[in-house]
């Protein structure tokens, strides 16, 4: 049988064929009598039973939201909270006429086109059956009360009690804390199977801001419970229960006495201001002006408040304060004047004389000093104090780009700080390499001077600068900045990202140009350092917004106010003994010495001197809430667990 | 080639002489099989009348299925035009082709909740896996058509070969259903060409010993968690569970003649998940009842049954081979999905063919019946004796 099978054998070939096909044959009857063996078991010998379960008793699994975690700032103060509010629900199953039902609603309370609009693309959305749509939050007493009267005519609609986000502390946290809003479609395209299973029961998700970020922490565990339904789902009994775990309460670093100082020192100026524990890297305050209030977000935002948001010029819904990029200007001569130390271009004793301008060997190009007369005669601590931008073109021309890029990004520049804040952005420190990629372009002696006073390509975020700052306050110890300090009251250890090493000769020698700045009689910001019972030590910067061409005069005045210079200022305090860091931006604010540096003062002052700053207790408006008592839980289709403590028990748990 | 063709002749002498002096009947003309065509029909209206239903009455879905059937339909008519041979010719080139679609769906593909399964061209998208349904039965056949059979050991290794690659990257995608669904249409073709009993035992002997360490390091979690979900549903009530609780339900309570068109309850209060997708058939079964999957199961088993009878009368190995795995592949399929839905087997992504929605496994499988036309039509190869 072996050897002659090489030649094809066209009849044993077909009759082998044959004889597989007439075995598959019996498989697949025999098969398909297993299969109709199945659906005949399902479906006539225990039809009794799947009938019953289909069409009177349903058991439905509800999820059980978790309460969210609580946020609380550095002293306790609630800044994110959550009340009992009533929404109004509609269960389509229950309905005949959906569209008759929200026609009757509108007659008894206020329900608008965007309202509907929102019910209709949740109805949509993928969800179980009998699960009750929202269609109005925060009922006041008075809708309560005419739902109630006609409920008879009001079939499948329902009032449940939910927790929705409060934040007390509104606009002052807007972008720092964030808020939760609903979730939209393109957040529960993205999620996968695990979360789309826990936001099933929520309706709303962590946009910006610490909510977004520590979304997974605040959010904690849902639970389940199998209910059993009547055929009108009305809810029997309960007859399995895993409890929700709750989320966890964050507290920040943030302070919110020193953020409200932060707020009130911008005024009406568009800005920021971020300031940073020296010692921790925790954010001691991150304002970015102006602000919104987020709880309009919470329940769903009005287009009209929505639309008015985004069309103000002022771009309040941007956060200035990680998102904003600025050219960092004179703040940053101080770490150009230690680069030039460090890498030994230059000594303590160099000096240079300054005519009120700078010129690159064979090139016509005057490189103007802000100060068109010169500074005369000067060194790296009078650059410093008088902010000579002749001194450092030269300083940046000896030194050359790589040097300056290297020295720079071990203070954060160019890269996120990786600050537990969501859409952070990187900033810019150019290097040879980057211009290159982005521009095609070789990099030019000219661009490196440019860098050496903070403008040209270079930008960075007022936290870039704040980072920076707090950098050089802690002598090259270079910390991640940091929002939140504990989760449930354990606290988050600070993170070193890398250690400067530099000579400590020179960081003395900086440290007093920098202190100069604010107290010596030449120093651009003496006016802010002025009679004060601290040392402190600063940088003011004056950043152009257009340039202004060569010979051309500086007139502010024929300038729009958008065309205005950004006013800097960099710094930190006490001296001796640097604790906070902080950088200050104000837009169109013209003078850093003028308007960013006294902003500085006020932050310091506050955080060095208001001595009663931490035993301030919260306004008792702040903690209270609703008697729990009150909400009516026979009537709620699926609850979400109440709190069993209140938020006070808990502020006043997290002071001790 | 002289020497194959004489010995076919000389094997087809009977029935040569027969098929000279007919004619050849308009059917066999527009290559078409009548009693197949009636029973995609029957079967393909059944399927859109219970889709309808599925669907909540979305016709703008039921429009697009109907789309996609002209288009199915009109493939299947195109392709049981081309001469079977060239098939058997182009079959490395087919077999490459879906495999190097495969490899770029690595690379290049898009997909939704963590798998990659698709290639989207222009703003089409489509499946390169479901083109290795088709691919992997035609490139088999024809390498081991041209071999003795039944097949030696070196050529069962490589028609082996064959069938792992492609599998192997569609389960990279991840996609166990379907990659289970290729290795089989591929390795039917081996069974029908008369595959040593000795190393079918072997190899199941093989399969066994090596349940353990594929269920410990080549399964993923949802995927363990499927398997363990069919044995205990009410571990897992909300996630895996729930659609065989449900779909349990919807069947069960539909009892001998169902609820009627349009009321299962099940399926009309959401209940019942993918319901007009893999779980069409507890839509079915809710409304339809007993009789209802009865008559579909008739139906389907017609469709085999007319799918074997051409593979056991085409005119050599290839045709037979490639006839017998498509129609082998379906009943599959069949068997896969309705026994998934009642509970019999784990949850795999197997559409229920011809009637849940979807267009590419319907395209596929209807190309696959336009290749079981071809073979059912075309005229005996001896024809120029005249």
């Amino acid at each position: 049988m072996q050897e002659h099978q090489h030649f094809k054998n066209y009849h044993i070939e077909s009759r082998s064929f044959a004889g597989r096909v007439l075995l598959t044959t019996v498989l697949i009857i025999g098969l398909t009598f297993a299969l109709l063996y199945r659906y005949y078991s399902l479906q006539i010998t225990h039809h009794q039973d799947y009938a019953t379960q289909s069409d009177n008793n349903r058991i439905l699994v509800q999820t059980i939201s978790p309460q969210r975690g609580l946020i609380f700032d550095t002293n306790g103060r609630l800044l994110a909270d959550n009340r009992p509010s009533y929404i109004l629900s509609l269960v389509p199953e229950n309905i005949k006429s959906v569209d008759e039902t929200i026609e009757t609603l509108r007659s008894l309370i206020v329900v608008n086109e965007g309202h509907v609009q929102d019910f209709y693309k949740f109805l949509k959305k993928n969800r179980r059956p009998y699960q009750p749509i929202p269609l109005r939050f925060r009922l006041t007493e008075e809708e309560i009360a005419k739902i109630a009267v006609n409920e008879y005519r009001l079939d499948g609609v329902e009032v449940e009690a939910i927790l929705v986000r409060d934040y007390p502390a509104g606009s002052l946290f807007g972008h720092s804390v964030g808020y939760v809003g609903k979730i939209n479609n393109r957040e529960w395209s993205k999620f996968d199977e695990e979360q789309a299973k826990r936001y099933r029961g929520v309706h709303t998700i962590g946009k910006i801001g610490i909510e977004k970020s520590y979304e997974d922490v605040l959010f904690g565990e849902i639970g389940y419970r199998n209910v059993e339904v009547n055929a009108r789902m009305r809810v029997l009994r309960t007859l399995e229960q895993q409890n929700p775990i709750e989320g966890k309460n964050l507290q920040l670093h943030i302070d919110s006495h020193l953020q409200q100082i932060a707020v009130d020192a911008l005024g009406d100026y568009r800005g920021s201001v971020v300031a940073i524990d020296v010692e921790t890297g925790g954010v001691l305050s991150i304002v970015s002006t102006p602000s919104y209030d987020p709880n309009l977000f919470v329940t769903g935002i009005s287009y009209k408040n929505y639309n008015s948001l985004r069309n103000n010029p002022d771009i309040p819904l941007f956060d200035r304060s990680i998102q904003g990029r600025y050219p960092p200007a004179s703040t940053i001569k101080p770490l150009m004047g230690l680069a030039g130390l460090s890498e030994n271009v230059i000594s303590r004793s160099y000096k240079i004389f300054d005519p009120g301008f700078y010129q690159l060997e064979n090139e016509e190009r005057l490189w103007r000093d802000w100060k068109r007369t010169g500074h005369g005669i000067v060194d790296v601590h009078k650059a410093i104090v008088q902010s000579s931008d002749t001194f450092f073109y030269g300083l940046a021309f000896r030194m050359g780009i790589d040097r300056i890029h290297d020295f720079g990004a071990q203070f954060g520049l160019g890269q996120k700080t990786g600050i537990d804040l969501p859409n952070e952005k990187r900033g810019l420190w150019p290097s040879r390499e980057w211009k290159q990629q982005a521009h095609r372009l070789p990099w030019f002696p000219g661009d490196s001077l440019n860098v050496g006073i903070g403008q040209g390509f270079a930008l960075a975020t007022p936290l870039q600068m704040a980072t920076m700052v707090a950098t050089i306050a802690n002598r090259g110890k270079h910390l991640q900045p940091q929002v939140v300090k504990s989760i449930n009251g354990e606290i988050l250890p600070p993170k070193i990202i890398n250690q400067v090493e530099v000579d400590n000769r020179y960081w003395d020698h900086i440290f007093n140009a920098m202190k100069d700045v604010m107290h010596s009689a030449h120093g651009t910001a003496r006016r802010a350092g002025s009679k004060s019972s601290y040392l402190m030590a600063g940088k003011t910067g004056t950043a152009q917004v257009v340039g202004i061409a060569q010979n051309e005069e500086y007139d502010s005045e024929a300038l729009k106010e958008r065309n205005r210079d950004h006013a800097l200022f960099v710094g930190f305090a006490p001296f001796e003994n640097p604790k906070i860091a902080v950088a200050v931006i104000v837009e169109n604010g013209e003078s850093g010495s003028g308007t960013a540096a006294p902003i500085a003062r006020k932050i310091f002052d506050s955080y060095l001197l208001d001595k009663n700053r931490d035993k301030e207790k919260p306004p008792a408006k702040l903690v209270s809430k609703p008697a729990i008592g009150e909400v009516p839980i026979n009537k709620v289709l699926s609850v979400n667990v109440l709190p069993e403590i209140s938020s006070l028990e808990l502020a006043q748990r997290e002071n001790q | 080639m002289i020497l194959k063709n004489q010995q076919d002749f000389i094997r087809r002498m009977p029935e040569a002489s027969h098929d000279l002096r007919r004619r050849r009947s308009f059917w066999s003309v527009v290559h078409i099989d009548p009693f197949l065509l009636l029973l995609l029909l029957i079967l393909t209206t059944y399927g859109l009348v219970v889709l309808y239903s599925a669907s909540e009455d979305n016709s703008n879905l039921i429009k697009r299925q109907a789309i996609f059937f002209i288009i199915a339909y009109t493939g299947m008519f195109t392709v049981a035009q081309i001469s079977v041979d060239y098939f058997s010719r182009w079959s490395l080139l087919f077999y490459v082709g879906a495999l190097g679609l495969l490899v770029s769906v690595l690379f290049f593909g898009v997909g939704a909740k963590g798998a990659q399964r698709w290639l989207s061209l222009g703003g089409i998208r489509f499946q390169p896996s479901e083109m290795m349904k088709l691919a992997m039965p035609i490139v088999i056949a024809a390498y081991l058509s041209n071999k003795t059979l039944p097949p030696r050991f070196k050529h069962v290794f490589w028609s082996l070969i064959l069938v792992i690659v492609p599998t192997v990257l569609i389960i990279k995608q991840p996609d166990l259903g379907t990659s289970i669904l290729v290795a089989i249409s591929g390795l039917i073709v081996l069974f029908y060409a008369g595959l040593r009993w000795r190393y079918i035992l072997s190899a199941l002997a093989l399969l066994l010993a090596s349940a353990w360490p594929m269920w410990h390091y080549v399964l993923h979690d949802y995927q363990r968690r499927r398997i363990l979900t069919l044995f205990n549903p009410e571990a897992d009530k909300l996630g895996a569970g729930w659609n065989i609780i449900q779909s349990k339900t919807a069947i069960g309570s539909g009892g001998i003649d169902g609820k009627g068109w349009l009321e299962g309850t099940q399926s009309h209060l959401d209940f019942l998940p993918e319901g007009h997708t893999d779980f069409i058939i507890a839509v079915l079964a809710e409304e339809f009842g007993f009789v209802g999957v009865f008559a579909l199961l008739v139906i389907y088993l017609l469709v085999i049954a007319r799918g074997l009878y051409i593979a056991v009368n085409a005119q050599d190995s290839f045709r037979r081979l490639l006839a017998g795995s498509i129609t082998l592949t379906f009943f599959v399929y069949v068997f896969v999905n309705i026994g998934m839905v009642s509970g019999l087997l784990p949850v795999v992504g197997v559409p229920l063919p011809l009637v849940s929605l979807g267009g590419t496994s319907l395209v596929t499988l209807m190309l696959g019946f336009g290749l079981l036309m071809g073979i059912s039509t075309e005229p005996p190869k001896i024809t120029n004796n005249r």
